[in-house]
């Protein structure tokens, strides 16, 4: 409308001409490698062993990859002919993201090793050279030519360093893949979810906070790299193409994971993580599909994990019974149920704000009464704060869970067999999530998140959906609650709390759900295995925990607000603007 | 006339009233409806038609009167009302945005399905044959509202007329005996009126019955076989088209009455030139669109 048009300039923020850049690049991303296998620091006091010349070690290997990344997208912005199909959207902005993540991992390495040491003494030459590599590669990122051209809106947007800036990350346009035969698109997608195993059991096996810091910063730019590529759009079109194949994959995947480990207590701390990821995936049902907000979800857990405690044949347990694991799961379920129902029939006529009220008060008074239920301030039924300890190791069919087995040839202790039972306990929830969210019932509950008089305008009973939608979430927790009391072998009321610093309680699995991404399935397995490693690898800022995790939930929200995983509905609603276009077709790909 | 004595009515109001604290928005309001019938509803901004219809469909309970469809007395419940038959669309479109068009249709098949949650998650062939049944008849209904093409866009990216036909359609979803229509036109340019005006008969020829709320005059007179005016909350005249468009009162009544009596022949005049007018600058303004 008004002003100039201003010619769309060929670089990104930092003028250069693009061979220049490219020469650059290459150059820079060879250098950062080449640094990796220097010393960086001249002591083995920070953790990893950086001293060593000759290979790499430690956070070295994370500068590594991020560079060896960074310099496969580069040539494939050449041109290579084997790489291209690395970024069928264009490589500026995927390079871009590599190169920052290179960056970022190789400055804050530098900068641990000389506050943990006191100084940049204690930098070698090999540091120098890493700095200063890492930044000449983001550097030349910065002049490549954006994937798409830079639009001015008619010139009322002239092209200022920092709108260059924001548009080199935009993605260019993903062209429809070309199709493959059935066995190579169910060859590509195991490959993904073993690369997916991968780099989720190296981020549960490092060793220290740093080494943990160095791999989120690298495999979350590298993520968001993928999404710029394109890379991530075709393998969600391959993965809504083969559904039952994925599913199979994912758990392949998943149940490997004991195989990999050499080391129990990070089997125990996997297992932690699929509990919480289940208990997300519920609230899910509820929060997600339903809308209503329940922020004592939590104690739906611990009513299961009671309820499995006491019929669990422990020797402190009030009712002295000993029931097949079966028998008890079904008696955590339906003390869940119960308790859901309860809850929520008073509840769920009222609007949306009572239910949160009534939830959180609930969620406080299951923890109160287990505490009190002690014998001395009421009826000797939980044991009080002291829990019901010393639940016996679970027994199937003659497979004793508490023992070591073999399993091709590797040993499976004791956190591995009730991880794999928990594997089992996650498939059931995700197929119950998948199969009631296409179906009529789903739709009913969504439609109802949507506009609750449009719905029952349409003749759906509002109240009864929603109560069952809160029976259904409040039975998958008490489903997980049974297995969670065998794992920990004792159901203690401080675990169901509304909130604390450990996971899981309402409002980490909240948080988890929508970090993760609302209604879809991957998103709260995600947003709950960062919520639970994060905490638990970086214990040594355990003071600013809190602060830190308030602080990225707000910034998410400001720049995601769908959450890490789009649904594919959010994605349109949030980013009409960015989002391919209004009227591209919505496939059944999400989740 | 299409009404046919035989069947009796099909929606009885007997004395509606509703009263918000001290304002009565509609005051003992009688009115039938019978198999096959267009009938309209008008009256001026504020006449208590949308509470009026809220009042038939449950989402309000009368202060006073009753409702009873087939001869059933209806609760006031929505659900209920829906379930008995009949489905209803909104003044200001009330669709669920983040459902693609054949989603929401889908959700309008609610009441004539009755596949559980366990069903679902057995998926055995019943629950099949249920999802398949239900989305040929909203790809059906789809196809009658000319939205095929569109069955996988998110609803809230639809233009304002489709977003229209697609509250049309998911209502018809339902398979209601009667249809109720709040201003089904409005913002809709006259090429996409004349359209609504074909849909709206094809509906009665398929055998549900309409009762529309509209403030286009032409729309109303063209299409229904018997008119109610509103005015103030009370049913001021009804009968048809030829008679309600003739009665003075009801030329009053939209104009407000600055006239002691009743408007002489020039002040008529008047009031047409304007609408006229009106309706021309309307065409302009459909032909930029
Ligand atoms: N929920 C409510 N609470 C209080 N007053 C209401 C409510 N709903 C409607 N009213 C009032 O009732 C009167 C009738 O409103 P209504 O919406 O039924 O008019 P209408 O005939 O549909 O008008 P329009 O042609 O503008 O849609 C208005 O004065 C309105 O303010
Ligand atoms: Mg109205």
């Amino acid at each position: 409308m008004t002003g100039t048009h201003h010619p769309t300039p060929p670089h990104g923020p930092l003028p250069l001409p693009t061979t220049g850049a490219r020469i650059l690049l290459l150059t820079g991303a060879t250098l950062t490698i080449a640094s990796t296998f220097l010393a960086w620091t001249w002591t083995t006091r920070f953790p990893g062993n950086l001293t060593v010349t000759g290979y790499p070690g430690g956070l070295q290997t994370i500068t590594l990859a991020g560079a060896a990344l960074t310099l496969l997208h580069a040539l494939a912005g050449h041109g290579i002919r084997g790489l291209r199909w690395l970024t069928p959207a264009g490589p500026t902005a995927p390079t871009l993201l590599t190169a920052l993540g290179t960056f970022a991992a190789t400055w804050y390495t530098l900068a641990a090793i000389a506050l943990d040491l006191g100084g940049l003494a204690n930098l070698e030459p090999g540091g120098y050279i890493a700095a200063a590599a890492s930044l000449l590669t983001l550097a030349a990122a910065l002049a490549l030519p954006p994937d798409r051209p830079y639009d001015d809106h008619n010139g009322t947007r002239p092209p200022t360093p920092w709108r260059l800036l924001r548009h080199s990350f935009t993605a260019g346009h993903t062209p429809p893949a070309k199709p493959l035969p059935t066995w190579a698109e169910t060859l590509i997608i195991a490959a993904a979810f073993a690369l997916g195993l991968f780099l989720f059991s190296y981020g549960i096996d490092t060793e220290y906070g740093e080494l943990f810091v160095g791999y989120l910063i690298l495999t979350g730019l590298t993520l968001a790299a993928l999404g710029r590529s394109g890379l991530t759009t075709r393998l969600s079109n391959l993965t809504a193409k083969h559904r039952n194949t994925t599913l199979t994959a994912a758990f392949v995947a998943a149940a490997c994971f004991p195989l990999t480990q050499t080391n129990d207590a990070y089997t125990n701390l996997a297992t932690s993580i699929l509990i919480f990821a289940t208990v997300a995936l519920g609230l899910n049902v509820v929060v997600g599909l339903a809308g209503l907000l329940d922020l004592g979800y939590v104690a739906f857990l611990g009513v299961g994990a009671y309820a499995a405690a006491l019929v669990s044949g422990s020797p402190e347990s009030a009712i002295g019974v000993h029931f097949p694991f079966w028998a008890a799961i079904l008696t955590g379920i339906a003390a869940s149920l119960v308790f859901g129902v309860l809850i929520g029939a008073p509840t769920l006529r009222l609007r949306g704000d009572y239910l949160a009220i009534v939830t959180l008060g609930f969620g406080e008074i299951f923890r109160i009464t287990m505490l009190n239920l002690n014998g001395k301030t009421g009826p000797d039924i939980t044991n009080g704060a002291m829990g019901i300890p010393n639940i016996p190791e679970l027994n199937i069919l003659g497979f004793d869970f508490g023992k070591t087995h073999d399993i091709l040839g590797t040993p499976i202790g004791r956190f591995g067999n009730y991880y794999l039972l928990m594997l089992l306990a996650t498939i059931v929830v995700v197929l119950v999530f998948r199969r009631a969210t296409e179906s009529r019932i789903g739709r009913a509950w969504i439609a109802i998140r949507e506009d609750e008089t449009a719905a029952t305008a349409m003749g759906i009973n509002a109240f009864r959906l929603k109560l069952l939608a809160f029976a259904l979430g409040a039975a998958l927790a008490g489903l997980a609650g049974t297995i969670q009391a065998h794992v920990i072998t004792t159901a203690t009321p401080d675990q169901y709390q509304f909130a604390g610093t450990v996971p899981p309680n309402s409002a980490f699995l909240l948080a988890a759900v929508i970090l993760g991404g609302m209604g879809t399935i991957t998103g709260p397995i995600v947003g709950a295995a960062l919520l639970y490693l994060i905490p638990s690898k970086m214990d040594f800022m355990q003071d600013y925990q809190l602060l830190l995790f308030g602080l990225a939930l707000i910034l998410l929200m400001r720049f995601r607000p769908e959450g890490l995983v789009a649904d594919r509905r959010k994605q349109l609603e949030f980013h009409e603007d960015t989002a391919p276009t209004g009227n591209v077709p919505l496939t059944k790909a999400e989740a | 006339m299409t009404t046919t004595a035989t069947a009796g009515p099909l929606l009885t109001a007997t004395g509606v009233t509703m009263r918000f604290g001290g304002l009565t928005a509609v005051r003992t309001v009688d009115l039938t409806v019978g198999p096959h019938e267009i009938v309209g509803l008008i009256g001026p901004n504020g006449a208590g038609k949308t509470t009026f219809f809220n009042c038939l469909t449950g989402l309000y309970t009368p202060t006073e009167g009753t409702v009873t469809y087939q001869g059933t007395t209806l609760p006031p419940k929505p659900h209920l009302v829906t379930q008995a038959g009949i489905a209803r669309t909104f003044q200001n479109i009330r669709l669920f945005p983040n459902m693609t068009v054949l989603e929401n249709v889908l959700v309008g098949r609610h009441t004539r399905t009755k596949e559980g949650l366990f069903s679902a998650l057995l998926r055995g062939p019943a629950f099949r044959r249920a999802e398949r049944a239900s989305e040929e008849r909203a790809m059906e209904l789809l196809a009658f509202t000319d939205l095929t093409p569109k069955r996988d866009h998110l609803a809230r990216n639809l233009p304002y007329g489709e977003q229209r036909k697609l509250e049309i359609a998911r209502a018809l979803a339902s398979d209601p005996g009667l249809l109720l229509l709040d201003e089904p036109t409005a913002g809709m340019n006259p090429q996409e009126t004349r359209t609504t005006e074909t849909l709206v008969r094809a509906i009665r020829d398929r055998g549900t019955a309409v009762l529309v709320i509209e403030h286009d005059m032409r729309f109303i007179f063209n299409l229904c076989d018997r008119v109610a005016v509103l005015v103030q909350g009370e049913k001021l005249v009804e009968g048809t088209p030829e008679t309600v468009q003739a009665d003075e009162r009801v030329i009053a009544a939209y104009l407000g009455t600055p006239f002691e009596g009743a408007p002489g022949q020039e002040e008529i005049a008047e009031v047409e030139a304007a609408e006229t007018a009106a309706e021309n600058h309307h065409d302009a303004e459909g032909d930029h669109r």
